[in-house]
């Protein structure tokens, strides 16, 4: 690790073992390894019925009759339910509840939920659902932007009541984010150079490898309990239970094991279907959903185009920029308004331009919907911000990292909203420091063997397929770097929730840690427990599972957990602290002059003094007492953006990131190897060493993948073409090249310990960084990703 | 139809099995083993491997009425199987003698009856967290290796991962960077970017070298 | 549906004479994830796993006869001499674990465009031996597929092996997929040389209807080794031949674009590999020829 700033107030807890800063292990590392951890697809309820959703096969198309009746005849099922069946609320919706929960008279995507069935085999459901027989009358789907904003286009939402509705341009603009600074018009008229470019990235998925999954039982209280896999419990128990016509309280969410996450368990997708399925037939009711299924059951990555200008003058200064980013939303509005957001406000990435013109748009359209996912409207936007900065370098004729680093923001640049960054803001070090990292060795691959029977093909572009034993093999090197919002940004109320309980057990004392958190692989609960570890100066910790029983603890996206939650956790257990220390002056106070006058600390299980000295065992100032406490905690407010000017402290924290690929390039086959993808992160406090490594070299594969090889094709008819891991392809072990990082530590003082968010950011800068390598291997100009071999070879 | 296979050294029957069913449907919901894992059904992942008579397959594509009177090694015996082949009489190779199985660990004797398959709802509701340090001894080094290096996220392919990682190791004590890429290239990982899968089965690899 | 589960291979022919809308499934690397993702349900399933004969293979003079079931992974680790070129291709499939439970027989039943054996058996020269209870066909490769995932077979009969033309010189295989591994290909190619005959045969894998040989291409070079005296001279293939060869080889495709690739990519990867391949497997050769002759002249 590198730079250390410990915030001067961090005192409390560095004695104890397992506090903040080490690699403790994860606590569910055991049940994990042993298969014995529930994740949702792994319930099991006696009497349990098996769900099914039959989907349109049509992008957009009238419904003009179902005719559900052979499938009720069908023997072992038990029920069918289409939009007629609804008991209550028919939409939802993270922001705009503008989503059917199963299609009234019309579908607009490929894939859209239309009946549901509950039966007592899988394939019992699977074969009563294709006895549904619907009758759609097809219309011509609306798939880019020219037919969306065309004059006669038809209007895919057409009773828009959401706050965006007043202010876009089109029905068919979900929301558009102006956002100007400057005078554009004047640097243009100083700059001595300028270049323009058009991006386009394509429809990512997120993944993740635990498919959509969840069980909902009955209750007799007329209630549901859902067992289900998430990111944000609250947030679907708020959309959940007006479409059950439950109050709240009667909607009970428990979370289980989560396979990944990365924002595509942000909106709802079975969770609906499988509580409306069990309260119909008052029964369990579990749905899984396959891998072809979870193409259909969740949101990607918006498809975008960007078209971007930058003017700099001759000394290597940026003048001024602007930019258009188009967003694909698809047929549903999701969490597009907030990707447009950060697109709108990071568009510029990190660098201190004064002069801006920005603006980024969603449009509904019958394409796949499309919302959060790591890095959420930043990386589409880095990719082409990037691009830029290599291609004004070359016109400087300037080294690329050298030009970053000229312009690269401090703390304390204000951004195109006008927020000024008040934190450190290390980017030009952390450009310094990717490119001082030492190169990997040159590789020879032409031996005196020239059958190249001695050569391992595992390490050249195209790996066992035995495409090349070195030739057109040409080496290539590329630097990026981006910026990321952390948390929630524009005004909204981003607040967690903790509750903290310190008591004594087996003689020893025991911290209980309990919140809304979804765990979904991050390591939120390692984290909790060393959080609690240092504030009460204790070893044994449990973290409680997650359920509904307690208060929101906002989404596990954003990389805000560490930073809310763990914030909730924190200030949950200062105050525990305060009740131990009040209840050890009172028990104690008139052994030792120090309970008066000292500041006290709590380490290894015994009250000290600042000093060192130990003033009593916690167990004795604990005793029988359950010192118990729940507290909603809130990072500072934020702003929203100004709707025309899109002015505003809209962002409460920023995360850097930059990446040095190296890759190996086929250039007659257009086939990829990264050979090496270095990284260097600023992380504020790493709270768990080991959890931020796997962050960052995670979100920076993930960004490789977006690179080369990771897209859903959506043909010109709105329909998915690709909707298998046989054709959308994530990176293998082979794939993925070694990731050094180098950890900074420059400390947020708004923020708990420090600390800053850390999943997103790699994800953010891998993508351009390899795209620039393959572009100096090739001398191609590459403006789409995913780079296919295609674009390599002009094929 | 009925179906019979020994999993983990222990005999299993399931009555009334679907002849569409998958091997890795009949572990999971039928059998109580959900450890090997459902990710994508078409043998493109490897989170649901297995060994079937000793060999890494991916269990989604083998039918159920295929492991008849086969032999079965998930996840969850995994430890147990580790174990065998490390003890002087339990011979090396692929698949436990059925004959010598000494069963499941204390935790699963509970579900291994075949009568409560899957997770119950009061286990899933009522898991702890636990520091790792008071781990189950009763690991396979493979398994406390992944622990340690940092290999689990959401952990939902480990399971695959573990069973591949463990016979590469079977077969090759001191396995290159290319070879363990190469025996695991079948299955995905989403979280980590590997780089840590490949530092568990680097640690488990040199611990057994260690301890040899 | 119904699970068949012959014991011998008397009784899968039978089965399959009295059902022959049985799809068999030894491996179920494709007939499973057809039955997973419900885009077939067949009435019958022909389980052939517990026939031990399939997974059996022998070597003989001129000849492997392969059984139909014997996995990638086998031939990968125990064929590599007599089928060099099937070897390369079997370890491009999948996954290791697919490796473990494919096989050729599996390839040909399910006649992809995109199977991987296809081009390696098309190069080494190969038969299926085909039988039912009628008794036994044995059909040449390049008569085996009649269309996009169709062959030859009829439909009470059952690939019982196949028997590959061993090995007499060099042979390479070359896949070009989007993923370093563990990916279906968007196009390949084997070649074989054959000494002995001093001939060159070829397959193209994944870039028309069905699996083809490169004919055209494969006159030219045989001609062209023939006229130029480079078999007994062993010296380097001139780059003009081999880029003829691979412009020929290209000429042989009849591709479609899809979401693996463009029609206009898979000509030209296909001419890369034709390049490519040729230059390998003739290196082999002129080293080969080197140690046994002892001295064909190494220089250009």
């Amino acid at each position: 690790m590198g730079v250390t700033r410990i915030p001067t107030s961090l005192t409390q807890g560095s004695h104890t073992k397992g506090a903040i800063g080490e690699s403790t292990l994860r606590p569910d590392g055991t049940l994990k390894v042993t298969g014995d951890f529930a994740y949702a697809s792994d319930l099991w309820h006696e009497d349990m019925l098996w769900g099914c959703t039959l989907r349109s096969p049509h992008a957009y198309a009238e419904i003009l009759s179902i005719d559900v009746s052979q499938a009720l005849a069908t023997a072992g099922v038990h029920a069918v339910m289409t939009h007629q069946d609804l008991p209550a609320g028919t939409h939802y919706g993270l922001e705009i509840r503008d989503q059917p929960v199963l299609a009234d008279d019309v579908v607009r995507f490929h894939g859209e939920p239309v009946a549901i069935v509950a039966a007592d085999h899988p394939e019992t459901a699977r074969r009563a659902a294709a006895k549904i027989v619907v009758e759609y009358r097809e219309l011509p789907p609306i798939t880019n932007e020219a037919a969306a904003l065309a004059a006669d286009a038809p209007v895919l939402h057409p009773h828009r009541t959401d706050s965006h509705a007043a202010h876009v341009p089109h029905p068919n603009i979900l929301h558009r984010q102006p956002v100007t600074r400057g005078d554009v018009a004047a640097a243009r008229a100083r700059a001595d150079v300028v270049v323009s470019g058009d991006y386009e990235v394509g429809m990512q998925d997120q993944a993740f490898l635990g498919p959509e999954s969840g069980l909902a039982m009955p209750a007799e209280d007329g209630g549901v309990d859902l067992f289900i896999a998430t990111q944000w419990l609250h947030s679907d128990l708020r959309q959940l239970a007006p479409v059950l016509g439950l109050p709240e309280d009667k909607v009970r969410m428990t979370l289980s094991g989560v396979g990944g996450a990365f924002g595509g368990r942000e909106d709802l997708s079975m969770q609906a279907h499988a509580c409306l399925l069990a309260l119909r037939t008052g029964k369990p009711v579990k749905i899984v959903y396959n891998r072809f299924e979870s193409f259909f059951g969740h949101v990607h990555r918006h498809p975008a185009r960007l078209h971007y200008e930058h003017g700099a003058s001759r000394d290597g200064m940026i003048q001024y920029m602007t930019c258009r980013i188009v967003l694909d939303g698809g047929a549903y509005a999701s969490a597009s308004p907030a990707v447009v957001g950060n697109a709108a406000s990071l568009g510029a990435g990190p660098y201190a331009i004064d002069n801006v013109e920005t603006e980024a748009l969603a449009l509904y359209t019958n394409n796949p919907p499309c919302g959060a996912m790591r890095g959420f409207g930043a990386v589409q936007a880095c990719f082409a911000y990037e691009s830029q900065m290599d291609k004004l370098a070359a016109e400087l004729g300037m080294d690329p990292v050298e030009f970053r680093r000229l312009n690269a923001m401090t703390q304390g640049t204000r951004l195109p909203t006008g927020q000024a960054v008040d934190s450190p803001a290390p980017v030009a070090e952390l450009l310094r420091r990717v490119k001082a990292m030492p190169m990997p060795p040159e590789q020879q691959w032409i031996t005196a063997d020239e059958s190249g029977e001695s050569i391992d093909v595992r390490a050249l572009p195209g790996g066992l397929s035995n495409t090349t034993h070195g030739e057109g093999v040409v080496r290539g090197v590329g630097y990026a770097v981006g910026i990321k919002n952390v948390g929630f940004s524009e005004g909204f109320d981003d607040y967690s929730t903790a509750r903290v309980r310190l008591q004594v057990i087996g003689g020893e004392p025991v911290a209980a840690v309990y919140t809304a958190m979804a765990e979904v692989g991050q390591g939120g609960v390692t984290v909790h427990a060393q959080i609690a570890r240092t504030e009460l100066g204790v070893t044994q910790v449990t973290i409680h599972p997650a359920d509904t029983r307690i208060g929101s603890a906002g989404s596990t996206s954003a990389s805000r957990q560490t930073y809310v939650t763990g914030g909730a956790v924190r200030h949950a257990c200062e105050l525990v602290r305060e009740r131990v220390l009040e209840l050890g002056r009172v028990r104690f106070g008139s052994y030792h002059p120090a309970w008066a006058t000292a500041e006290l600390l709590l380490e290894s299980g015994k009250v000290v003094t600042d000093d060192g000295e130990v003033l009593a065992d916690l167990v004795h100032v604990i005793g029988d007492e359950s010192i118990d406490v729940e507290r909603e905690w809130r990072h500072r407010p934020t702003e929203p953006l100004d709707p025309h000017t899109g002015q505003g402290f809209g962002h409460v924290q920023y995360m850097f990131a930059a990446h040095r690929a190296v890759v190996e390039v086929d250039t007659e086959l257009g086939l990829v190897k990264v050979i090496e993808l270095a990284c260097a992160q600023d992380v504020g406090k790493a709270l768990n060493p080991l959890s931020v490594l796997g962050q960052i070299q995670g979100g920076t594969t993930q960004g490789l993948g977006l690179a080369v090889m990771e897209e859903i094709v959506v043909a010109p008819d709105g329909k998915v073409r690709n909707p298998s891991f046989t054709d959308y392809l994530i990176p293998t072990i082979l794939d993925t090249p070694s990731i050094p990082a180098d950890v900074l530590e420059l400390a947020d003082q708004h923020a708990p310990y420090g600390l800053r968010g850390v999943g997103e950011a790699p994800t953010l800068s891998a993508t351009p960084a390899v795209v620039s390598a393959i572009r100096a291997a090739t001398g191609l100009a590459l403006t789409r990703v995913p780079v296919r071999p295609e674009h390599l070879t002009g094929t | 139809m009925r179906v019979n296979m020994t999993v983990n050294g222990r005999p299993q029957e399931a009555d009334d099995v679907w002849e569409g069913e998958s091997l890795l449907y009949v572990l999971r919901e039928r059998f109580g083993l959900p450890g090997s894992k459902n990710a994508c059904e078409q043998g493109e992942c490897g989170s649901c491997t297995v060994r079937l008579d000793g060999v890494p397959v991916c269990a989604c594509l083998v039918a159920a009425g295929q492991a008849q009177s086969r032999d079965v090694v998930t996840v969850e015996g995994l430890a147990d199987f580790a174990k065998q082949r490390s003890t002087p009489c339990g011979g090396h190779g692929p698949g436990p003698d059925a004959g010598d199985a000494t069963g499941g660990g204390a935790g699963r004797a509970d579900r291994a009856d075949g009568l409560a398959p899957g997770i119950s709802i009061s286990d899933a509701q009522h898991w702890q967290a636990k520091p790792a340090e008071s781990a189950s001894p009763e690991l396979a080094p493979v398994q406390q290796a992944f622990i340690d290096a940092g290999a689990v996220q959401c952990g939902f392919c480990t399971p695959g991962l573990l069973v591949a990682a463990d016979e590469l190791l079977e077969r090759t004590s001191e396995p290159s960077d290319a070879d363990i890429r190469e025996a695991l290239s079948g299955n995905l990982c989403r979280c980590t970017g590997y780089e840590t899968i490949l530092d568990a089965v680097r640690l488990a690899a040199a611990r057994a070298s260690e301890g040899a | 549906m119904d699970f068949l589960r012959p014991a011998s291979w008397e009784e899968a022919l039978a089965a399959k004479a009295e059902h022959p809308s049985a799809v068999p499934i030894a491996g179920g690397t494709d007939v499973m994830v057809e039955i997973n993702f419900d885009h077939r349900r067949p009435d019958y399933l022909l389980d052939l796993t517990r026939i031990g004969d399939l997974y059996e293979w022998e070597a003989g003079a001129e000849q492997v006869r392969l059984g139909a079931a014997v996995p990638y992974t086998q031939i990968m680790e125990h064929l590599r001499g007599e089928l060099p070129g099937l070897a390369l291709a079997a370890h491009t499939v999948g996954s290791p674990q697919i490796r473990n439970r494919g096989s050729v027989g599996g390839n040909l039943g399910a006649a992809s465009p995109a199977g991987d054996c296809h081009p390696a058996l098309l190069a080494a020269g190969a038969e299926v031996e085909a039988q039912s209870v009628r008794g036994t066909r044995l059909i040449p490769v390049d008569d085996f597929f009649t269309g996009v995932k169709r062959n030859a077979l009829a439909p009470d009969e059952l690939i019982r092996a196949v028997r590959i033309v061993k090995a007499a010189g060099p042979q390479q295989f070359s896949k070009v997929g989007t993923r370093n591994a563990m990916v279906i290909a968007v196009c390949a190619f084997g070649l074989a040389l054959h000494p002995t005959e001093r001939t060159v045969k070829t397959g193209i894998g994944s870039a028309a209807p069905t699996p083809v040989r490169a004919k055209v291409a494969e006159d030219f070079l045989t001609a062209a080794l023939d006229e130029g005296g480079f078999w007994d001279s062993g010296k380097v293939i001139t780059p003009s031949i081999a880029r003829q060869f691979a412009e020929l080889a290209s000429g042989a495709c009849n591709p479609i674009d899809d979401v693996r690739g463009t029609a206009a990519y898979r000509r030209h990867a296909v001419a890369v590999m034709a390049r490519r391949t040729l230059g390998w497997a003739w290196e082999s050769y002129r080293a080969t020829a080197d140690s046994t002759k002892g001295g064909a002249p190494r220089c250009a």
